[in-house]
């Protein structure tokens, strides 16, 4: 439909037409074009915003790659004393890697549960108010988590699953060291914990837009409810739900604050996640951790901003492709469903 | 007879694998209400130990008087009020009629290849790292005045406001019935003025609630704050001085939170931030019951 009617004034373009036009009395520059160009031009800032910074952390890096050039993505020394300061990010980034991935290791079972449950098993008069529930979780400010990660949550991993992983299986590498409730584990955890809402009402989203024929489909040859999920819907839902685990991956990777206070903060070849009962770093700690530390034009400042259009990139990357899968998915409902 | 016994076995091996599909889906609602439960529990545990730790803490001299010695423990977090409140207030001047208009454009002019690419940026930049846009306001703002700011605080949260504002801007007008613009044009309203005070009005639930669940986001945000605005210790002494906030309180409390004083202090802030946000966040809610949780999800 949109594809003719663009392509209609470009045929409507004849001698005659523009003749036409010519006898109209000349456009002058009205109030309605002033408003359209205006929309235009603050509409135009969100693409102003992504590229100055995209240009402010390349120029605000370049100092500390010049001098450290790939060492700098693959060295482990994190030496900020001035005379042998030596910056690599290995570590930062392989923390972040281990976090996120146990976030959605966790996080993204937990989340896909609570959508199929809530956008096809739950009695419908419960749907509402649960979603809010598991929104409000969406709605905590990461400090906050950060506080009861420190005070509370850190005492039931360290308790409940530290202990016991280290008594029977503490021989295996990566279960190796003293369990201490402030590490690498506590820090996936709480990721889990945070990106629940945003992979589970995106993918719920996503479920309840699949076309009731395709429920109505299975049930007819006798599919129980489960069978129905799985077979007419969790299929046809697939790119949206990958889509949402991506984009909960994104926050987690982003994620700053609540990490930053239950990790431990290692710094430098010490925070290698080498187990997950270790104290670790992940970019976005030492970028909260440092940040107001380093002196303005030194080398660790533009470590930092290095560190940070890392980050930036990783992110650009993961929540482009996440946005696609999405957004093939929710489109279509937009057209046919609602 | 082969064929006979052949189908009562076929039967039986139906029956039993019915019950087993019976059972299949018993454990599936089972496990769907676990992972609920599951999911529940942190918000409740957070709520019982914010509410049962900060409530101890409030009283009118901790809500009204300036943070002082860490040992003070009369000391008060009036200054980290009144600090958020005044960020919540410069970031929404800036980032409100910026986002307004955004949203407008793409929801009146933005079926074109550039609108989709706004649209499609700007939920890019609603998934940006908080902590990268603090380095943006930071690299842009502080550098530029010198020290840390409460305009570079203000920056940095509408720069993270911005595109929730313009995708539920958006989504709202979109909402509105083609009818109501239709009758207005047939009145031969210009369109800015139908777009500003007939279609824009009519969508005005939404916006608020839009720039209130914005609101919402921004007032907990701490990780720009720490690079921006440094915190500080008195009230607010203009916006090209530091500030103080109930985030960066709360984080500055954790990070003294060997002494008695600061611990409580970081509860009792916990508790007001808490209850700001998620008051925000549940009267939104039950302001705008069935809309897509689409956005709220997103916001």
């Amino acid at each position: 439909m949109s594809l003719s009617e663009e392509a209609r004034p470009q045929q409507a373009k004849t001698p005659a037409r523009r003749r036409l036009d010519a006898l109209r009395t000349p456009r002058r520059f009205s109030a309605d074009d002033l408003f359209e160009t205006s929309s235009t031009i603050f509409a135009a800032i969100i693409i102003l915003i992504i590229v100055v910074t995209s240009v402010l952390l390349i120029r605000g890096s370049i100092p500390v790659l010049q001098s450290f050039k790939t060492g700098f993505f693959t060295g482990t020394n994190w030496i900020s004393v001035a005379g042998s300061e030596s910056y690599g990010v290995l570590p930062y980034v392989l923390g972040t890697l281990v976090t996120s991935a146990i976030a959605v290791a966790v996080g993204v079972p937990l989340s896909l549960g609570i959508a199929i449950f809530l956008a096809e098993m739950a009695p419908w008069s419960l749907r509402n108010a649960l979603s809010r529930v598991i929104e409000l979780l969406a709605a905590v400010p990461s400090i906050i988590y950060g506080f009861w990660g420190l005070f509370v949550f850190r005492f039931w991993v360290r308790d409940y699953l530290e202990a016991p992983i280290s008594s029977y299986v503490g021989a295996f590498p990566v279960f190796q060291g003293t369990p201490f409730g402030l590490d690498i584990l506590t820090a996936g955890l709480i990721l889990a914990i945070m990106i629940i809402p945003t992979v589970s009402s995106i993918s719920k989203d996503v479920m309840m837009a699949v076309p009731s024929s395709q429920r109505e489909a299975a049930y007819s040859i006798g599919a129980t409810r489960w069978e129905v999920v799985r077979t007419g819907v969790l299929g046809y839902a697939r790119s949206g739900i990958f889509g949402a685990i991506i984009l909960g991956l994104g926050r987690a990777v982003g994620e700053t604050m609540a990490v930053t206070m239950v990790i431990g903060n290692a710094s430098g070849p010490a925070a290698l996640p080498t187990s997950l009962f270790k104290q670790g770093a992940t970019m976005a700690s030492v970028i909260a951790n440092e940040f107001s530390e380093a002196e303005p034009g030194s080398l660790h400042l533009s470590a930092l901003i290095g560190i940070g259009l890392t980050l930036f990139l990783s992110a650009i990357v993961i929540n482009v492709f996440a946005q696609l899968m999405v957004w093939k998915v929710l489109k279509v409902r937009a057209g046919s469903v609602e | 007879m082969e064929s006979l016994e052949g189908s009562s076995g076929v039967r039986r091996v139906v029956l039993s694998n019915q019950s087993f599909r019976r059972f299949k889906d018993k454990l599936a609602y089972g496990l769907g209400v676990l992972c609920v439960v599951l999911a529940m529990l942190p918000l409740a545990s957070i709520l019982f130990e914010v509410v049962g730790k900060g409530l101890p803490a409030i009283s009118l001299g901790f809500l009204t008087k300036t943070t002082g010695n860490i040992t003070d423990p009369s000391s008060g977090i009036g200054n980290a009020i009144e600090g958020t409140l005044i960020l919540i207030g410069v970031t929404s001047l800036i980032a409100v009629p910026i986002g307004l208009l955004a949203g407008i454009y793409l929801a009146e002019f933005g079926d074109n290849k550039f609108g989709r690419t706004i649209r499609f940026l700007n939920d890019v930049l609603a998934e940006f790292p908080s902590i990268v846009i603090g380095i943006l306001a930071f690299s842009v703002v502080v550098i530029a005045i010198g020290h840390f700011s409460a305009i570079a605080g203000a920056v940095a949260l509408s720069i993270i406001m911005l595109p929730i504002v313009t995708r539920t801007t958006e989504e709202s007008i979109k909402l509105v019935p083609s009818s109501i613009r239709d009758a207005s044009m047939a009145l031969g309203i210009r369109r800015w003025r139908s777009s500003l005070s007939i279609v824009l009005v009519t969508a005005k639930d939404g916006v608020i609630t839009g720039i209130l669940l914005s609101i919402a986001r921004i007032s907990g945000e701490t990780a720009p704050l720490l690079l921006t605005v440094l915190g500080s210790g008195f009230f607010f002494s203009g916006l090209d001085q530091p500030i103080d906030a109930l985030p960066l309180r709360i984080f500055t409390d954790y990070k003294n939170s060997n002494y008695p004083s600061p611990l409580a202090q970081g509860w009792g802030a916990a508790l007001v931030l808490i209850m700001l946000v998620l008051g925000l966040n549940l009267s939104v809610r039950l302001l705008t019951r069935g809309r897509s949780s689409f956005a709220r999800a997103r916001a």
